[in-house]
């Protein structure tokens, strides 16, 4: 149903089936980021959850498992949280072996510590073969925020910087280069990391960052959108200032892809004070997986709620977000 | 990239535009005809910066735009079936048949996977011989090559289960249509690159003699594009009427012989339907009787198909190059990518499509030249 | 529909009886069909549609449309504009 592919369509069922369903029961809830739960005493817990589809479950540079504890790891650092715990959920097709489910395990194990998280409380279901690509996981994590700190979308305004931690596309186009039917050969690795150490080098140099996203499905056009239209401003980035490797554009030029539209699982992308740019830029290019930071764009005055890309030619284009999951194309 | 950086240069853009700006004395229309060169003017915003003497009107060129829904509908109801393993190119998959797309199919359990390559399906028929594998064989002059050999390989490889849905169509009808239809304003053309790669630009000579319109064979990124324009309009102002070759590295007067040799070996032209144009004499491709047996639409037999496409949706106009997407009443309101009404809003070739995702509010940022 | 991309040619096998090559478009590497392209040798660029190499790249000839369009460029700036016409390559 093309729901599950980070474009509009997946938004869509949040705003029109989920919260109406769940009601009054919703009322406090923020459905694209981590939720902030206020304990008294200034004790602020960032909470989040997602789950893991992803076929095939290795793929040059990471699996699953990996990608299931950093994502919810950056979704908490999206907020500005340091994780403090994870739980995990899977649900295992018959038949999966046993090998494959303890290398997926393991690699877990590996990554929560590389994060500095723990993995405190976990579930296990099985179901028929035939019912599941091998794994799903599911992750659902809390962490504390520091005081002071308030990051979310709401919070871009005219002016803000726009910069990007490195490279994109990297991990949306390592996996399409071992899907079924489209298979090809390619050094790239997925950018599969942990963003929060990143984010605490970036709120040691300042601690007023307005927003931070990590562009994964949909990728930074996704991204960009959304919080376009969620702050109501106008964002404009240089399409020629785009940290795009020449290995993604070469694979997005025969697959008939844009990379702005490629899923990273390692990168993020924050609104600063024009004040503030070059000293947290500084501070994330100090980082290892922050040192191609650069900077690509700023939030304007006017087109409330639109991206626009300007072309190295002059001319500009409103950029949109991907419409479910990205198919390859020969026109 | 080697070979596609050089051709996207600004330095060089900007003094092609200003060669234009500079033949221009008057006002021209010009259409270029493939979705490709579509997409990359929109996309590079071409249009924006072009003098405005010199409109470009977008044409039919994109395969996916103007396959006639009662194929849609017929591979929509061999794709559903249950032994069938249907592939296609990505672009199908969101083409709105009467009622369905293929992504529908594909979500209600039918087999439907995306190939790169349809030499990739017949590999798929191989290996899965207890299924029915279809290919959906769409497209201009330039994919016809590569879908004629997958059947005939299927053909040399002895598979009985790989056959292909063949909705194959042609640039030079098209044209000729266009220039015979009394609401047509286009005064010179840019021809598809990659369709005369293959099949050479002399089939177009007779065109540009008959109706007196310069044609100029052209690539597809944004240089290319600027010299196909800056070429057809230096034609228009000397009152000439030329085919000329602005993308001398892909294309050669006589084409692909080894490729026009198969293309003649698999196919035969036949009448053919366009979305939103309506019947075409000749102006398409359909598998000769000798490879009746790989032939998708004698293979199922789907029953009567009745057909029926939105009546407030203008993509024939647009498709015609009578109507700009953003002057359609349904464009950005009922009808956007999220909710098709035809297929021009779907394809990333389509103009409506390109138009939606790139221009469909003016930003107040955007540029004028000068 | 006519998304091709040019590559570069590495390696020619056959496949199932048919010319086959490894085709690199930059960091990324496609298998292609050579069928269509019997003048083709390793080290060519070629134009791919659909997983088939369409022709062959005339680099020279790349190179002196890349050449005219600096040349229009260079006689503009001197105001020499108009003695350009069809200075096909």
């Amino acid at each position: 149903m093309g729901h599950g592919g980070g474009g509009q369509l997946s938004a869509e069922l949040v705003q029109h089936l989920f919260l109406p369903a769940f009601g009054e029961a919703a009322r406090t809830a923020t459905p694209t980021d981590a939720h902030v739960l206020e304990l008294g005493n200034g004790v602020r817990l960032a909470f989040s959850t997602d789950t893991y589809v992803v076929r095939p479950l290795f793929f040059p540079g990471g699996n699953i498992g990996e990608l299931a504890v950093y994502g919810t790891v950056n979704d908490l650092a999206m907020r500005g949280a340091q994780p403090l715990a994870l739980s995990t959920g899977f649900v295992l097709e018959e038949g999966l072996e046993m090998d494959v489910l303890g290398r997926i395990a393991t690699s877990m194990g590996v990554a929560a510590l590389n994060a500095g998280v723990q993995l405190v409380t976990g579930d296990t279901k099985v179901v028929e073969r035939g019912h599941g690509d091998g794994v799903y996981i599911n992750t659902a994590g809390i962490g504390l925020l520091p005081d002071g700190v308030d990051i979310r979308p709401e919070r871009a305004r005219p002016g803000d910087v726009v910069i990007v931690s490195g490279e994109i596309g990297l991990h949306g186009i390592a996996v399409l280069s071992l899907r079924e039917g489209l298979e090809f050969g390619t050094e790239l690795r997925s950018d599969t990391a942990p963003l929060n150490h990143l984010v605490a080098a970036m709120l040691a140099a300042c601690a007023d960052i307005h927003v931070l996203r990590d562009p994964t499905r949909g990728g930074l056009a996704a991204s960009l959108c959304e919080i376009a239209e969620t702050a109501q401003v106008g964002i404009e980035f240089e399409e020629r200032s785009l940290p795009v490797p020449e290995a993604v554009r070469a694979a997005c030029g025969f697959l008939g892809l844009d990379p702005i539209h490629v899923a990273n699982e390692g990168k993020l992308v924050a609104f600063v004070a024009p004040d503030h740019a070059d000293q947290v830029l500084a501070a994330m290019a100090a980082t290892d997986v922050g040192s191609r930071s650069t900077v690509i764009g700023r939030v304007v005055e006017g087109h409330a709620g639109v991206v626009v890309a300007r072309t190295g030619f002059g001319s500009t284009r409103i950029v949109d977000r991907p419409l479910g999951e990205q198919l390859p194309r020969i026109c | 990239m080697k070979y596609l950086d050089e051709f996207n240069d600004p330095a060089l853009a900007r003094s092609l535009f200003e060669q234009i700006d500079a033949a221009a004395t008057k006002s021209w229309a010009i259409m270029e005809v493939c979705g490709g060169q579509t997409h990359s003017i929109i996309r590079n915003g071409i249009d924006q910066l072009l003098t405005d003497r010199v409109e470009l009107i977008h044409g039919p060129g994109c395969p996916v735009c103007v396959t006639p829904l009662e194929m849609i509908d017929r591979a929509l109801a061999i794709a559903a079936r249950p032994n069938v393993l249907f592939t296609s190119f990505g672009d199908m998959l969101r083409v709105p048949g009467s009622r369905d797309d293929l992504f529908s199919v594909k979500a209600k359990g039918g087999d439907v996977r995306v190939v790169y390559s349809p030499l990739d399906a017949v590999n798929l028929a191989q290996e899965h011989p207890d299924k029915e594998v279809v290919f959906f064989g769409v497209g201009f002059e330039t994919t016809a090559p590569a879908n004629a050999m997958a059947v005939f390989q299927a053909r040399e490889r002895g598979l009985q289960n790989f056959s292909m849905l063949v909705s194959h169509v042609l640039v030079p009808p098209a044209i000729e249509a266009l220039m015979t239809s009394p609401t047509s304003r286009v005064q010179g053309f840019l021809a598809a690159g990659h369709v005369c790669t293959v099949m050479g630009t002399r089939q177009y000579e007779p065109l540009a003699e008959r109706y007196a319109v310069p044609i100029v064979v052209t690539g597809f990124e944004p240089l290319d594009v600027l010299d196909g324009i800056r070429r057809c309009v230096l034609q228009l102002e000397a009152g000439s009427s030329e085919v000329e070759n602005a993308y001398p590295r892909a294309v050669r007067a006589e084409g692909n012989q080894p490729a026009q040799e198969m293309l003649a070996r698999v196919f035969e032209t036949c009448d053919r339907q366009w979305r939103g144009i309506g019947m075409i004499p000749m102006s398409g491709w359909r598998l000769k009787s000798e490879f009746a047996a790989f032939d998708a639409e004698r293979r199922f037999d789907v029953g009567e198909l009745s057909v029926s496409e939105p009546v407030r949706c203008r993509a024939g106009d647009v498709l015609q190059g009578v109507l700009k997407p953003d002057q359609c009443e349904c464009f950005g309101k009922e009808c956007t990518p999220r909710t098709p009404m035809g297929a021009t809003m779907v394809s990333s070739e389509g103009a409506c499509a390109a138009y939606f995702q790139y221009r469909r509010l003016d930003p107040p940022a955007a540029v004028r030249r000068g | 529909m006519c998304l091709g991309v040019p590559g570069k040619v590495l390696e020619i096998r056959s496949e199932h009886g048919t010319r086959m090559a490894t085709v690199d478009f930059g960091g990324v590497t496609k298998t292609v069909c050579l069928a269509y392209v019997p003048e083709v040798q390793e080290g060519d660029y070629t134009i791919v549609h659909a997983g088939f190499a369409i022709t062959r790249l005339d680099e020279a000839s790349a190179l002196e449309t890349l050449q005219m369009f600096t040349d229009l460029g260079l006689l503009e700036e001197l105001g020499g504009a108009d003695a350009v016409t069809e200075g096909a390559p």
